[in-house]
């Protein structure tokens, strides 16, 4: 938590850094804390326990700019640092895009509380904390004589941020989350040994989902045994809610307005055009109420608000930050999107599999990257094969290959099933004709 | 299990304070400029305001609920950076990271804490909750009296450290790495370049009474390219990155970088996506030790296989390859990137084979397994900083040269794969599926490289590809370009290396 004593020093620091040379500054200090307990085979087998603190000091000095950082917050110390930082921002090019944001587009408070933050969680005994990652550990061991190693883990965190800019800004948020997380090692055949994991996360310890996870995760691991390729080919791709927004994070990188500013985008130039197909919407929705990702102003202070990034596959937005507008002499949007959220259908995983004749399940990823300036791609997958409908084989060691303007072309269906614990509400996606490559 | 190429461009920024003699916080340090490897402890204790009566009593506390050993780590970080945008050196970024941890181990359990204000009061505090590891309720190790470990061997002494270097003395390397850049092809549109430097000061003593002083430096130079050519635009970059000081800035690395990130991007225009499937892949030197770290190292990693979950778990040993076939995992080549003259565990650099004859000679140890195997630790025990704990990590991995030529190689392969750049690669320790990324290369047809091919995947299972891998050529290469390595959210500097090699099959992402 942010303490009064560290905001009298953030203001401290703004102050004598306009003192002394710089005409603009914006400060952001942040604090957090975590603990973690890791279990394996029911024997504790790490704890670790945490707090950190530390500034972010922007100094915009005769028309220059640099970021100094640290987490040294003494008095005398910061004094030197931010003199020295500004007689080194002196030596840099000029650089008139580099600006704080019109105060008008501030956010101004005076909006309802966002619960993102669980006060309980410093009331959590360790006992009980240790207790999850050993019921969730349980829930494993001797449950198959297959099991390697069972591995769980409980762990929560907070953090805070407070923020303010010598043009008028002041804004404070919080955030806490809880985890718990269940792996398992299982012998497959001749040497391989499969793993897998399943997890819940959550703002709250209440709605932390604690039962179960420990099951699931050991379905999921035993589900693996007898993977293998399969011929190549051009397939429908259902990819499950864990994944789905994998192949959604090239699509939203190619939106930021250092990428369009830089040309390095392929979505350069395609504002208000139909880039993905009739059935693609996609929307940034920062205010919703006891969910990760909501906020009421992003890392500038600028005031977030709804938005619509793709309507019926049109491009409607990119993130322009302040320095981006400036530079591309474009109005200014937001710097990053909060929550992303998806126009939805009304199937779940298993009636989209249902509904696939013969397809692959993708359920992991296994690397793979794509270019920034064309869209292509190339990631290995793994999964299950389906034929009539039915999960009928493992897969794995095969890649996808394409472009992302093509694959989301060629959604067929979007799922109803978003996992709620991300901040991108992405559901089950079903995508045709998608390159397989294996045997 | 990540393997990243560091993505140089998002660490922006710069430099601080040029004039200085000595960095900000250096106040208490009787020394200006560079630190002697040798001026050790007393000048660490010094830096860090801590006496060894203060160590000794945190490792008292962390001891004092039965643990069976313990260790705390100090680290004083400067990172500093400069960025060149749109013609001009316009951004600096500089970072401060200063804190201890403590760790306490009770047979192979491990209890953490780490704090950022390096007090008594602190430090006990933190001792006290890393020491609830152990469930006992007395003391049974103490203490003995620290004795200073001087650093043997220094893979990276510098003559003129970070520090002493302005930030405007800084700037005309990245504007004359642009320039080169621009000069070299008429396509090129935009260039972002950037040159990032740190510093460490590493303090390091355990309840075994080992006590030393390390001064790591580092430094990445990169560049990315952005050119057009009738409409259609492509992206490419090169870094390199040395434990070195200043006297790394030269124009022959600013010539380099320029050639290789224009060559690079060039060529995409040409390149196509080749048709999928499984087939022979030559690999070519350098980069392409990222299938060495993907395919056998990370599997290779000791916490992995004391817990009997890698893929190799039980090949200690055994033949796994051509008895050609030699790898090594090395922390003592002079100012690589992954050199260290001692781990974070307290145990020196070495150089580690892995793959003896083909045979699996050895595991990357850390002390825990080590201890756990009952041999000497082989000093992979590395920390991102001192709010992580050890655990076994890569350094520098590479393959020893073999006796063919690479054209000799290319001359087998009647279809096929030449990789030749790569930006990022990933493995499932278990399953031993492994994946890298290749940014370029071409296709082999009747034993010849004709068409140049472009951002596809490759995946292949670790043991497999490793046994397939039938020819090794005479062109050892190690690649210095700014790898970094991720593992349980822990991020660790390294390089890799090869020579030439024929792997007779892998899957090929492409068209269908």
């Amino acid at each position: 938590m942010i303490t009064q004593q560290n905001k009298k020093l953030a203001q401290w620091a703004m102050e004598y850094a306009l003192k002394n040379g710089c005409q603009a500054s914006r400060i952001n200090l942040y604090a957090g804390s975590n603990t973690s307990f890791e279990v394996r085979d029911m024997k504790i087998d790490r704890l670790q326990q945490a707090s950190e603190s530390g500034m972010n000091i922007l100094l915009y000095v005769d028309g220059r700019f640099a970021s100094y950082s640290t987490n040294r917050l003494d008095k005398k110390e910061l004094e030197r640092f931010i003199k020295e930082g500004i007689e080194a921002t002196r030596f840099l090019a000029e650089d008139k895009a580099r600006t704080l944001p019109d105060p008008s587009r501030y956010y101004k408070g005076g909006m309802p509380d966002l619960q993102t933050y669980d006060s309980k969680i410093n009331s959590i005994q360790p006992d009980d904390k240790l207790g999850l990652a050993m019921s969730t550990c349980e829930e494993i061991m001797g449950k198959d004589e297959r099991i390697i190693s069972a591995e769980t883990s409980y762990s929560d965190g907070d953090s805070a941020s407070y923020i303010i800019a010598s043009n008028g800004f002041e804004g404070e948020s919080s955030t806490s989350s809880f985890s718990l997380v269940g792996s398992v090692s299982i012998k497959g055949e001749n040497e391989v040994r499969p793993s897998g994991y399943w997890y819940d996360a959550s703002l709250f310890y209440d709605s932390l989902i604690k039962k179960g996870i420990g099951t699931k995760a050991l379905e999921r691991t035993i589900s693996r045994l007898g993977q293998t390729k399969i011929k190549s080919g051009k397939y429908p791709m259902l990819v499950d809610n864990m994944n789905a927004s994998r192949l959604l994070s090239p699509l939203i990188d190619a939106l930021y307005g250092s990428s369009i500013q830089q040309n390095n985008s392929f979505l350069l130039n395609k504002l208000n055009e139909k880039v993905l197909g009739s059935n693609v919407s996609l929307f940034d929705e920062p205010h919703m109420i006891k969910a990760p990702g909501a906020r009421y102003f992003d890392n500038e202070g600028v005031a977030t608000k709804q938005m619509s990034i793709f309507e019926n596959g049109i491009l409607n937005t990119y993130f322009i930050n302040t320095y981006s507008a400036n530079k591309l002499n474009m109005d200014p949007t937001i710097s990053s999107p909060s929550i992303i959220t998806m126009k939805m259908g009304d199937k779940n995983q298993d009636q989209l599999v249902a509904s696939v004749n013969k397809g692959i399940l993708v359920t992991g990823f296994n690397g793979g990257n794509s270019n920034s300036t064309t869209g292509d791609f190339s990631f290995g997958v793994e999964g299950f094969l389906i034929e009539n409908g039915k999960i009928v084989q493992p897969v794995s060691e095969m890649n996808i290959t394409g472009n992302l303007l093509t694959l989301w072309s060629n959604l067929i269906e979007a799922g109803n099933d978003p996992r709620l614990s991300s901040s991108w509400r992405i559901p089950s996606l079903l995508f045709n004709d998608v390159n397989f490559s294996g045997l | 299990m990540k393997y990243n190429r560091r993505e140089f461009i998002k660490t922006g920024g710069i430099v601080m304070l040029g004039s200085l003699a000595a960095p900000s916080f250096l106040g208490s340090c009787s020394g200006s400029g560079k630190i002697d490897q040798a001026a050790g402890i007393p000048f660490a204790l010094n830096h860090f305001g801590v006496s060894e009566n203060d160590l000794k009593k945190v490792l008292s506390a962390a001891l004092e609920k039965g643990g069976d050993y313990a260790d705390l780590f100090f680290e004083h970080t400067f990172r500093n950076s400069i960025r060149l945008q749109d013609g001009a050196v316009n951004q600096a970024t500089s970072h401060i990271d200063y804190g201890m941890g403590v760790r306490v181990l009770a047979g192979d359990q491990t209890g953490y804490a780490y704090i950022e204000n390096i007090t008594l009061d602190e430090m006990l505090k933190a001792a006290r909750t890393a020491a609830r590891i152990a469930t006992g309720s007395t003391a049974t190790n103490t203490p003995i009296n620290l004795t200073e470990k001087s650093i043997l061997q220094d893979y990276y002494s510098i003559s003129t450290p970070w520090d002493e270097i302005a930030v405007k003395e800084k700037m005309p390397y990245l504007q004359k790495l642009n320039d080169k850049i621009f000069s070299l092809d008429s396509r090129v549109n935009k260039v972002t370049a950037s040159l990032s430097d740190s510093t460490s000061h590493i303090l390091f003593c355990n309840s075994e009474g080992l006590t030393y002083y390390d001064y790591r430096p580092m430094v990445v130079l990169g560049a990315t390219c952005i050119m057009e050519e009738n409409g259609r635009i492509e992206n490419s970059g090169a870094a390199r990155s040395y434990r070195m000081g200043a006297e790394f800035l030269t124009d022959e690395v600013i010539n380099t970088i320029a050639k290789q990130a224009v060559d690079k991007t060039a060529i995409l225009f040409r390149a196509i996506m080749p048709k999928g499937g499984e087939m022979p892949v030559v690999m070519g030197a350098g980069g392409s030790g990222i299938l060495l770290h993907e395919a056998i190292g990370h599997a290779f990693e000791a916490d992995f296989n004391r817990k009997n979950t890698s893929i190799f778990s039980d090949q200690l040993g055994k033949k796994i390859c051509n008895e050609n076939i030699n790898v090594i995992d090395d922390g003592t080549i002079p100012f690589n990137r992954g050199s260290v003259n001692i781990d974070d565990d307290g145990v020196e650099g070495q150089k580690t084979y892995i793959v003896k004859d083909g045979v699996l000679a050895s595991y990357l140890h850390d002390r825990i397994s080590a201890q756990y195997y009952g041999i000497p630790s082989t000093g992979n025990g590395r920390r991102e900083s001192f709010r992580f704990m050890p655990i076994p990590r890569m350094r520098a991995t590479y393959m020893e040269a073999g006796n063919v030529t690479e054209e000799e190689i290319i001359s087998t392969v009647k279809k096929g794969i030449y990789a030749a750049n790569f930006t990022n690669g990933q493995v499932q320790i278990g399953a031993g599926d492994f994946t890298f990324f290749v940014k370029d290369g071409y296709l082999i047809e009747n034993g010849k490289l004709t068409q140049p091919i472009k951002d596809i995947n490759i995946i292949g299972n670790g043991p497999k590809a490793l046994a397939d891998i039938t020819m090794v050529g005479n062109n050892y290469e190690m690649d210095n370009g700014s790898w970094n390595c991720g593992k349980d959210g822990q991020s660790c500097p390294v390089t890799c290396g090869m020579p030439s090699a024929l792997v007779s099959k892998l899957t090929v992402g492409g068209e269908s």
